[in-house]
C-alpha cells in the first residue's frame, strides 16, 4: 500500500531560504501488513500534515511485509516508523504518532506555526 | 563418555552441538536445540566469540546456517575480529551460510511517539532467516536496545514476544547480555529466556586474570556444574572440564628409570611407576632441575615424548646449564621428542595456567610432563588454589597414564617436609634433596622421602653434580656420625691409615709366632739328639754287660766242668742273673 500524498511545488524565492517555508516534507512511515498501530499511525500523520504542512509534504508509506529488505537498508526496528528525509536532519519518530504534541516536537513543526 | 551414551538412551532433549572444546562435554551434548540460550557476562569475558564460534561451527561442520544479528559490531568490524581466528566470515556469508546483519540505531534523535512494536526486527529476522534456511541466530548483546528505544515497558514485551517467536520457529538462538548489578543481566532477560543460561566470567586476582564460565540453568538436561576455566587464543573458545575426575584411574606396574642408576637401585632397583606424581623438593641450588633434566634426557633418548613446563628458566638456559654437567638436551628438542614450554607464572591465573597445560597436554601427547617448578605459582595466600590446581593436573595426567614430574622449592629455614604438605598426598615418589653443611661446606644429600608401593631405600646419599651426569655416593656413616664432602674424604682417609696400622700389627704378630713356633722346633729337635745319644751310650753298656754275663757264664760252666759237679746246682741263680739284665736293657 503505497500512497503519494500530493505534492506541492512552491516557487523558490530570492535571499535566504528557510526550510520550513519553501522545502519539500519528505517523510516516511514503515507498517507491517495492516496493524492497527500502522493504520492509526498513517492518519494521525495526515491529520498532523494537512494541519500544519499543507501543500508541502509528501507520505511515502512502506509496508515492511512486502519490502521485507527495506528495514534492513532503512536499519528499521520498530513500528510505525516516521522518518523524516528532508528536511535535513533526519529525523524519527517511533509509535502509532497518537501523541500530537511529541510528534510536532519531533518534526520540529514549531517553527512552522511561528 | 558413558553417561553421554546412557543419556542418549533415555531420549534426552534434542542438542544442538557447538564443537567449542570442552562445552559439548558439560552440556551433554551442547545448547537445546531450537530453543534460546542465554550468555551473559561482564564486558571482554568472550560472549561475541562464543556466540560467533557457535555460529561458524554450525555453518561448517553440522550444516546449520546461521543469522548473526549484531546490535553493537558492523558486519565489517565483526569479520575482521574474528578473521584472527582463522574464520572466514565474508566467504561464509558468500556462501550462503551466514547472515551477517548489524542493526544499528544511532538516529540523533528518536522520539516517541505512542504506541510501537518491534515488528521491524522481525521482519528482518525472518527474512535473513528464510534467505538462508538458518538454524541458529545469535542476537549479540539485544539489550543495547533499551538504552536506544523509548519506552521500556512494550520493549520487554516485545522481546518476551521475540524470544518465543524464535522457539516457535525452532532456531537455536543464543542471546548475549551485559552482565548487571546484582543480577545476570542488566535488563533481567534471564526472565524470558529461561531455557539454559550460561554465565562467562573474567575476573583479576592479584594482577592476573582468569576466566571461567558456569552453566547457570539448563531446563531439562544434566550439565556440570562448576565453574569451568576456559581459554580465548588462537585456536578460539575452549572450555576445559578439568575437574576432581576421581580415583579410578588405572594404574601401571610398569618401570620408567630415573636415568641415575643408583636412584633406580634407591626405588627398588627399577626407577619409577609410569604414570606416578613424582616430586623432587629441596632447597634453592640442590639440583632439582638437574635431576629432572637428567629424567628427561634418559626418557627421550629411549624415544619418550617429554613436556617440560619451565617457570624460572628460559629453555634457552637451562639447555645451557645443562650442558655443563653432561647432560645435552639439544638433540632432542631438535628431533621433537622434547618440547620446552616456558612462561611466567604471573603472566595469567591458575586457571588458565592450568587450561593451556591441558591443552598443550592434550596437542603435544608426552609421555612425561616436567613442571619446574610448581610453587612458582604461590603466593602468600594460595596455597589451597595451588592444591586444587595440582589435583585437577595429577588427576587429569593419571588419566592418561602421564608421568608427572614436578619439582619444588623449599625455602631455606622452613621445615623440609612440612612447606610442601599441602601437595604431599598427591604425590607417589617423593625424593628430598637436601644440603649438608659440615665442616665449612656444603653438600647435596638426596633421599627418598616417600615412594608408594615399592621398597625403596632409607639411606641419604651424597649426591655430586659432575661434569659427565649425577652421581650419587654411599655418605660415611661410622662412629663419627654422617660426613659428606671433604670431611667424608678425610674420615675415609684416617680410616684407611688406622687399617694401615692394624694389618701392620696383625703381620707382626703373626711373624712372632712363627718365630716361636721354629725355637720350639730347635728345642725338639736339641732334646732328640741328647735322647739318641743317650739311647746309643745304654745300648753300648748293654751290649758290653751281655758280653761280660756269656763270659761269665762259660767261665762258670768251664770250672764245673772241671769240678765235675752237678750242672743243675746253680741254674736258679743264672735266671736270676739273667732276669735283673733284661729290665737293664
Amino acid at each position: 500500500m503505497k500512497s503519494r500524498v500530493e505534492t506541492v511545488k512552491s516557487p523558490r524565492q530570492k535571499g535566504k531560504m528557510t526550510k520550513s517555508k519553501d522545502t519539500i516534507w519528505d517523510l516516511r512511515l514503515y507498517i507491517a501488513g495492516q496493524s492497527v498501530k500502522g493504520v492509526n499511525a498513517l492518519n494521525h500523520l495526515k491529520v498532523i500534515c494537512e494541519d500544519q504542512l499543507k501543500g508541502k509534504y509528501r507520505i511515502k508509506v512502506i509496508d515492511l511485509k512486502k519490502e521485507p529488505r527495506a528495514a534492513h537498508i532503512d536499519q528499521i526496528l520498530a513500528i510505525p516508523t516516521l522518518v523524516r528525509k528532508s528536511p535535513l536532519p533526519e529525523k524519527c519518530i517511533i509509535g502509532d504518532l497518537s501523541d500530537t504534541e511529541r510528534v510536532i516536537a519531533g518534526l520540529n513543526l514549531n517553527d512552522m506555526s511561528m | 563418555m558413558i553417561r553421554t551414551e546412557l543419556l542418549a538412551q533415555r531420549k534426552i532433549l534434542p542438542k544442538s552441538p557447538t564443537s567449542i572444546q570442552g562445552l559439548d562435554e558439560i552440556t551433554g551434548g551442547g545448547l537445546p536445540k531450537g530453543r534460546p540460550t542465554l550468555i551473559c557476562g561482564g564486558a571482554g569475558c568472550g560472549k561475541t566469540l562464543f556466540a560467533m564460534e557457535f555460529i561458524v561451527n554450525g555453518a561448517t561442520q553440522y550444516n546449520e546456517p546461521g543469522v548473526f544479528i549484531s546490535f553493537e559490531e558492523t558486519e565489517k568490524e565483526l569479520s575482521a575480529n574474528v578473521a584472527s581466528l582463522g574464520f572466514d566470515l565474508d566467504d561464509l556469508v558468500r556462501r550462503k551460510k551466514i547472515w551477517l546483519e548489524h542493526i544499528h540505531i544511532e538516529r540523533s534523535e528518536i522520539e516517541h511517539g505512542g504506541d510501537y512494536d518491534l515488528e521491524g526486527l522481525f521482519v528482518r529476522i525472518h527474512l535473513a532467516i528464510e534467505t538462508i534456511g538458518a538454524k541458529r541466530v545469535v542476537l549479540d548483546t539485544i539489550e543495547s536496545l533499551f538504552s536506544e528505544l523509548p519506552n521500556p515497558l512494550i520493549l520487554r514485551a516485545e522481546l518476551r514476544r521475540l524470544f518465543r517467536w524464535l522457539k516457535k520457529k525452532g532456531v537455536t538462538t543464543i542471546i548475549t547480555a551485559e552482565r548487571g548489578d546484582g543480577a545476570l543481566t542488566r535488563q533481567g532477560l534471564e526472565e524470558y529466556v529461561s531455557d539454559c543460561v550460561i554465565l562467562l566470567d573474567h575476573r583479576v586476582n592479584d594482577q592476573s586474570s582468569i576466566r571461567r564460565m558456569r552453566i547457570v540453568k539448563y531446563r531439562g538436561s544434566t550439565h556440570g556444574t562448576n565453574e569451568y576455566p576456559f581459554l580465548i587464543d588462537e585456536d578460539g573458545f575452549s572450555v576445559l572440564p578439568v575437574t576432581s575426575l576421581g580415583l579410578n584411574y588405572f594404574s601401571s606396574h610398569e618401570r620408567i628409570t630415573t636415568g641415575i642408576p643408583r636412584l633406580d637401585t634407591m626405588l627398588s632397583g627399577e626407577g619409577y611407576f609410569r604414570g606416578s606424581t613424582v616430586l623432587v623438593s629441596g632447597t634453592a641450588g640442590t639440583g632439582k632441575t638437574s635431576i629432572a633434566s637428567q629424567f628427561v634426557k634418559t626418557a627421550c633418548s629411549q624415544g619418550e615424548r617429554v613436556l617440560f613446563f619451565t617457570f624460572e628458566e628460559s629453555p634457552n638456559q637451562l639447555v645451557r646449564n645443562m650442558v655443563s654437567i653432561g647432560i645435552n638436551l639439544e638433540p632432542y628438542i631438535k628431533n621433537g621428542l622434547l618440547q620446552f614450554h616456558a612462561t611466567r607464572p604471573t603472566l595469567y591465573g591458575l586457571e588458565t595456567h592450568l587450561a593451556t597445560s591441558i591443552k598443550m597436554i592434550n596437542t603435544f601427547e608426552p609421555k612425561i610432563v616436567i613442571f619446574d617448578p610448581i610453587n612458582a605459582f604461590m603466593t602468600k595466600d594460595n596455597q589451597s588454589e595451588v592444591k586444587t590446581m595440582l589435583l585437577r593436573l595429577v588427576d587429569y595426567l593419571k588419566m592418561k597414564r602421564i608421568t608427572a614430574f614436578f619439582t619444588s622449592l623449599t625455602n631455606a629455614g622452613e621445615s623440609f617436609e612440612t612447606t610442601d604438605t599441602y601437595i604431599s598426598s598427591l604425590i607417589d615418589t617423593w625424593l628430598l634433596l637436601r644440603d649438608i653443611e659440615i665442616g665449612g661446606e656444603r653438600n647435596r644429600g638426596l633421599y627418598v622421602l616417600k615412594s608408594r608401593g615399592m621398597a625403596h631405600s632409607n639411606q641419604i646419599r651424597e649426591f655430586k653434580l659432575t661434569s659427565h651426569g649425577i652421581e650419587l655416593l654411599d655418605v660415611y656413616v661410622g662412629a663419627h656420625g654422617v660426613l659428606t664432602g671433604s670431611a667424608r674424604l678425610s674420615q675415609e682417609t684416617k680410616d684407611d691409615a688406622e687399617q694401615l696400622l692394624r694389618q701392620q700389627e696383625i703381620g707382626r704378630k703373626q711373624l712372632e709366632i712363627q718365630r716361636k713356633h721354629e725355637a720350639m722346633e730347635a728345642q725338639i729337635a736339641v732334646l732328640r739328639s741328647e735322647f739318641a745319644a743317650e739311647e746309643s751310650e745304654a745300648v753300648n753298656a748293654i751290649g758290653i754287660e751281655n758280653a761280660r754275663e756269656e763270659r761269665f757264664k762259660r767261665d762258670k760252666e768251664t770250672m764245673s766242668r772241671s769240678r765235675k759237679s752237678d750242672v743243675n746246682v746253680n741254674t736258679a741263680a743264672i735266671q736270676k742273673y739273667n732276669k735283673k739284665r733284661r729290665k737293664i736293657s
